[in-house]
């Protein structure tokens, strides 16, 4: 029988993408789980799993096209038996015709019309419902008007909406900005040599939004450090071997993994948000460290889950895992969310060091350059012992500049003896 | 002459380019405005709009006039001085044009008496009317040549007695018999003005009804009065013409008719204008023009071209003054850095006959043609009180509502003055306004206005003027 393979919820927030490749071809015999299309969203690149296999007998996107969850995305011909069609066909059509491809600025899903009409506001038609100089504003503000509900009579959107979804945009990391942030107008580039616009990729353009929203609304301090790992880099090359035979990489990355966990335990206010509007301090239970990982498309920061109850082999195979998915484009936009803290290592590419900018609603950052031999006075002479250097930014508004100091030396001492790890026990 | 330069450069001294010069100037930026004319004005104030409204105010004179009998006082048939109507309108646009040259030099524009031609995109061509020449570079260009009548293939001919709407209005004479070819606007407006001055006026149009674009109910008052006005409106029809000894033959095709054939003393040809575009040098640009010979141009009125800027009539329909007016104050902005956009709901549209029509926003035939479901709320004038103190109860005002919101979507108003009352439409429009914040606005009594507050409360059914039965709300 015919079945129609939809989009599949992504996750929570994000109803939409750009199809980025069609991985298949009518006429295509596929298994269940391989690979369709793959998918960019505002928040990660990845590939969409056939639900089922069969024969492709229809490909219904096309390479560039925004599909919306519940969009067909291709017809299989399956091997299931005829008489399960009859019975399932007539149960099929009904939620087909509801939940029908929309392309954007097309008129609105049946029960969408309906709920929206029962609300008594306006349906989401063009012209929007603004006044021309509540237009103005929004384009000054760098607000889109379609994100906005209107507060007014009949769904008029005020100029206090577009105030209000201003505001947010500067002081909350969760919004989506599309437009804003623009920055001076840029001079005419042609005058002085030819130049080509290309337009920025969903990942570009989400980085360029969080990073810019970071800096300007997160009061930023960068404490520098450096630990001697000679001793940990012996210890790293001797079981590299036996997390290699589990299937990951023991870097030092993994090892900060463990040990970032216990500092953010230790130090509960690096393991929290700021809520600037309730003026609370949100303090999360659970321990997910983020790790930026460099991807062909840009930066992508996949999520450890609960790093703090995980060891040094485990946290070295996830970590592999999960940066090959990254790379390989198979990272899905959930396993992007819900970090606590991030670490971003360079120290792989080079360069001295470096201050990272917060990636808001976090509140702190480590970053990690590359280990060097340098010459240590150790109280009567000069050994060589290989120095990490470390940078440690965090947001000032709730993390006083001593606590950055303990939190970044407690690093430091526990890379160097990390019996520090178990000394206070209770892990 | 050595090379010139300026910040901003502007082609064309209509509404929408001196409107660009001006605020470009507001803004701090150093303007050079180029057009050939002594001053100012375009279309708009030499062969358009104001001149041809200053006739349509002599015969709308004409015209109350006639109805003065009824109410009681008579004149003796009006006698004609042609030659100073001429005077008094050309004194009017003397003044309003002199007016823009003085706001000019106040904002200290350089004003190039000329034409302009670009030689790449950050430079222009001059050659004055006194006959140097000379080049300007220009940081940007702002292109606003507006547009010219448009004679449609065959239709045009060199003779005396073929007019376009330019030869109207320099009013050489009042022929006895004329044929308007086109009942838009400009063949409306210039056959009200010759038929007023007592030429038999014959309109012809291709098109099943007068005005294209405009609500049926709303053409149908008009059609009333203006049935009386003109000797005939032909509809559905073209012309062949042809020059003879005593007149211009015309031969009128329709195909479910014979065809027919009459002599007229002077034709007047209203099919259409084109943009001024082809002596722009723009293939030394990467300016795009589409099939119509329009600019192609973005939210900000940029082409393709980033340096260069076009608005009015060169950038397509509507070809209206105020469009280019607007249009010319966002080119400025966006050369400034502001973020300006073109985003209008509503540019109204006003025919100045008798009466006048007007409309803005959405139309009730537009709604039905994207198959979108409207409410209409009417006032016919027949209830108003000013209008019959006016003795002018042929009108009507309607509002277009989207029912869920109740927002006004158009607004179209049919009667004297409306094209005065269609601003308050527009406002309506704009600020996304709902039938009951023109309910409940108090409106004076008695005005034509209340005309508008009327049609919305009979929206809901409840208008003071008129009873209708609730439809809504039962």
């Amino acid at each position: 029988m015919t079945r129609e393979i939809r989009l599949p919820e992504i996750s929570e927030n994000v109803d939409s993408g750009e199809v980025i490749e069609v991985l298949v071809s009518e006429g295509d015999t596929i298994d269940k789980d391989q690979s369709i299309v793959e998918l960019e969203t505002e928040k990660a690149a990845f590939e969409v799993p056939s639900p089922l296999g069969g024969k492709v007998t229809e490909i219904a996107v096309k390479k560039g096209d925004t599909i919306r969850v519940g969009q067909v995305i291709l017809k299989i011909e399956t091997q299931e038996r005829e008489d399960r069609e009859k019975e399932e066909s007539t149960q099929e059509k009904k939620p087909s015709e509801t939940t029908a491809p929309r392309k954007p600025g097309e008129a609105m899903r049946a029960e969408e019309t309906a709920a929206i009409a029962s609300k008594e506001s306006a349906p989401a038609q063009e012209p929007l419902p603004a006044s021309p100089a509540v237009r103005r504003k929004a384009r000054e503000l760098g607000v889109d008007l379609r994100e906005l509900e209107g507060t007014g009579p009949g769904g008029r959107i005020l100029a206090e909406d577009v105030e209000k979804r201003a505001k947010q945009i500067i002081t909350s990391s969760q919004g989506t900005p599309t437009g804003a942030r623009t920055g001076a107008p840029l001079p005419d580039f042609s005058r002085w040599g030819e130049t080509e616009a290309k337009p920025m990729s969903g990942v570009r353009r989400v980085t360029a939004e969080n990073v810019f929203r970071a800096w300007v609304s997160v009061p930023h301090v960068t404490q520098f450090d450096r630990a001697d790992v000679t001793e940990l880099e012996r210890f790293r090359k001797k079981y590299a071997k036996r997390v290699e035979d589990a299937g990951g990489k023991l870097t030092v990355t993994s090892i900060l993994l463990k040990v970032c966990a216990s500092a953010l335990k230790r130090f509960p206010r690096f393991n929290a948000s700021l809520d600037m509007e309730k003026k609370e301090i949100v303090y999360k239970k659970y321990i997910h460290i983020g790790v930026a990982v460099d991807t062909e498309r840009g930066l992508l920061v996949p999520v450890i889950r609960h790093a703090d109850q995980k060891g040094i082999l485990e946290l070295s195979v996830e970590l592999t895992e999960l940066a090959e998915k990254t790379r390989g484009k198979k990272i899905t936009p959930d396993e992007l969310q819900g970090g606590n803290f991030t670490i971003s290592n360079l120290g792989g590419i080079g360069g001295e060091n470096f201050s990272p900018i917060v990636y808001a609603p976090q509140v702190a950052i480590l970053g990690v350059s590359r280990a060097r031999m340098e010459p240590v006075y150790t109280g009567d002479n000069f050994a060589p012992r290989l120095m990490l250097p470390l940078a440690l930014s965090y947001d000032h508004r709730i993390i006083d500049g001593a606590d950055g100091i303990r939190f970044i030396r407690w690093i430091a001492e526990t890379l160097e003896n990390p019996l520090m790890l178990v000394f206070e026990g209770g892990e | 002459m050595a090379d010139e330069k300026t910040q901003v450069a502007v082609v064309g001294a209509g509404p929408g380019g001196y409107a660009a010069a001006f605020l470009a100037a507001d803004l701090g930026l150093k303007v050079t405005l180029i057009d050939p004319a002594e001053n100012p004005g375009g279309v708009c104030l030499y062969t358009g709009c104001i001149p041809t409204k200053a006739l349509l105010h002599v015969a709308k004179t004409i015209l109350d006039a006639r109805d003065a009998p009824d109410w009681g006082v008579e004149f003796p048939d009006p006698k004609i001085n042609i030659e100073k109507m001429r005077a008094w309108k050309e004194s009017v646009v003397k003044k309003l044009t002199e007016g823009l040259g003085q706001l000019t030099r106040q904002r200290k524009i350089s004003y190039v008496k000329g034409n302009a031609r670009l030689l790449t995109p950050r430079s222009l061509e001059l050659e004055k009317t006194d006959g140097r020449k000379g080049r300007l570079n220009a940081e940007h260009i702002v292109l606003a040549t507006g547009s010219r009548p448009g004679a449609i293939g065959g239709l045009s001919f060199d003779s005396q007695r073929v007019m376009d709407s330019t030869d109207a209005l320099e009013l050489s004479e009042i022929p006895e018999t004329m044929l308007v070819v086109g009942a838009g606007y400009i063949g409306l407006e210039l056959g009200s003005v010759y038929a007023a001055l007592g030429t038999k006026v014959t309109m012809v149009e291709m098109m099943p009804g007068i005005l294209p674009g405009a609500d049926r109910d709303i053409v149908a008052v008009f059609e009333r009065r203006a049935g009386q006005l003109f000797d005939s409106i032909i509809l559905n029809t073209t012309v062949e013409l042809k020059e003879q000894k005593q007149g211009i033959r015309a031969v009128f095709k329709r195909k479910d008719a014979e065809n027919s054939v009459a002599v007229y003393d002077r034709v007047l040809l209203a099919v259409g204008r084109k943009p001024n575009t082809d002596e722009l040098g723009l293939e030394n640009t990467r300016v795009q023009v589409d099939e119509k010979g329009f600019l192609k141009v973005d939210e900000q009125r940029k082409t393709d071209e980033p340096s260069i800027y076009a608005v009015g009539d060169i950038t397509g329909n509507p070809l209206l003054a105020h469009k280019a007016t607007h249009e010319g104050r966002v080119a400025a902005e966006a050369i400034a850095g502001r973020k300006s956009a073109f985003d209008p709901r509503a540019i109204p549209a006003v025919e100045y006959t008798d009466p006048e029509i007007a409309w803005c926003g959405l139309t009730e035939t537009q709604a039905e043609e994207e198959g979108r479901e409207v409410q209409v709320a009417k006032f016919p004038w027949g209830a108003s009180g000013r209008a019959a103190t006016l003795g002018r109860s042929d009108g009507l005002t309607k509002l277009i509502i989207e029912p869920a919101s109740e927002r006004i979507l158009g607004v179209a108003i049919v009667g004297t003055g409306a094209g005065e009352l269609i601003s308050e439409g527009a406002l309506a429009v704009e600020m996304a306004a709902l039938a009951s914040d023109l309910a409940l606005t108090i409106h004076p009594h008695p005005t034509l206005s209340e005309t508008l507050k009327e049609a919305a409360e009979s929206f809901y059914g409840e208008a003071t003027s008129i009873y209708r039965p609730k439809k809504r709300r039962s």
